[in-house]
């Protein structure tokens, strides 16, 4: 059997990817929800890893929750980064400075 | 080694493997193609564990859906790849380090001995998953379960909304304005002299 930690540091090391990711492609819009994307993914297996090994079903119904705000996530952030192209005709983030933030 | 553990090595090297290549990549569309191998990977995974519903549902929602959203997207905007690579190396110098640093304390607090347990024994034939979790969903979490509902209500008139465009100028048919046209509007009776026949 495959102890517990094996799962946890998978994800670990899945989300440690992801943040370098974050931090690799910062100038592209797309790859930044492509790596949030894959962070919800590592902590959708820690928590299903914690469910399985408990023995307790409450984390799965966590997992279901999270994947249906991811989704309403990915589609409201894709519909967003459609409208900035069609004004800007870029998803570049160092275009995106009209606030001066 | 059992098959199981094989299984989980096998999968779980091709997850990592993949995500180091899908951040890594040039092209945007190979990046959201290497995400659908990373989510089958986890759901490979997430059925060695005995969630079926779950890992099906994230092939089906997630690589049946929202990845094809993602490759819409990415196909329909003209990036352009060079000046989005521009600063990859300087960004690698410190990005790169800080994943590390966190990679490694985490698995340093992981190799901790409380979280070396093994898993139950596997269920009985005859469990389903699927079942199980449909029974606490409609009960224990019916509240949560609705308002899960609504979000998605939400999201999808927010997109609609947000994407929605209003072209000026443009020529089209107006059914309420044909419907409620009067014989007044159209017809005009003029009053003229009768003319003579020459």
């Amino acid at each position: 059997m495959i102890p517990l930690s094996h799962y946890l540091i998978l994800a670990a090391i899945l989300f440690s990817i992801a943040v370098a990711g974050i931090f690799l492609n910062r100038k592209n819009v797309v790859l930044l929800l492509v790596c949030i994307e894959l962070m919800l993914l590592a902590v959708n297996t820690n928590f299903i890893a914690f469910s399985h090994y408990l023995d307790d079903m409450a984390g799965q119904v966590f997992v279901f929750f999270v994947l249906t705000v991811a989704a309403a996530e990915a589609a409201i952030g894709l519909a967003i980064l459609i409208t900035v192209f069609r004004n800007r005709r870029s998803i570049n983030v160092d275009d995106l400075d009209e606030l001066k933030g | 080694m059992t098959f199981t553990a094989f299984l989980f090595y096998f999968f779980a090297t091709l997850q990592v493997f993949a995500a180091i290549s899908l951040i890594t990549v040039k092209n945007p569309v190979h990046s959201v193609l290497l995400l659908v191998v990373t989510f089958v990977c986890g759901s490979a995974l997430w059925m060695l564990l005995e969630m079926e519903f779950l890992s099906i549902v994230l092939v089906l929602v997630y690589v049946g859906a929202v990845m094809v959203l993602f490759l819409f997207v990415v196909m329909m905007l003209d990036i352009n790849v060079a000046e989005m690579r521009a600063g990859f190396a300087r960004y690698f110098a410190i990005g790169v380090p800080v994943a590390a640093a966190m990679a490694g304390l985490m698995i340093w607090v992981l190799r901790d001995k409380l979280f070396q347990v093994e898993g139950p024994p596997p269920h009985a034939e005859g469990y389903a998953n699927t079942e199980e979790l449909g029974k606490i969903l409609y009960t224990d979490y019916f509240y949560s379960f609705e308002l899960a509902a609504v979000v998605l209500l939400v999201a999808m008139v927010a997109a609609i909304a947000l994407t929605y465009r209003r072209r000026p100028g443009v020529k089209k048919q107006k059914p309420g304005e044909q419907v409620a046209v009067r014989r007044e509007d159209r017809v005009r009776l003029v009053k003229m002299k009768a003319e003579q026949p020459e």
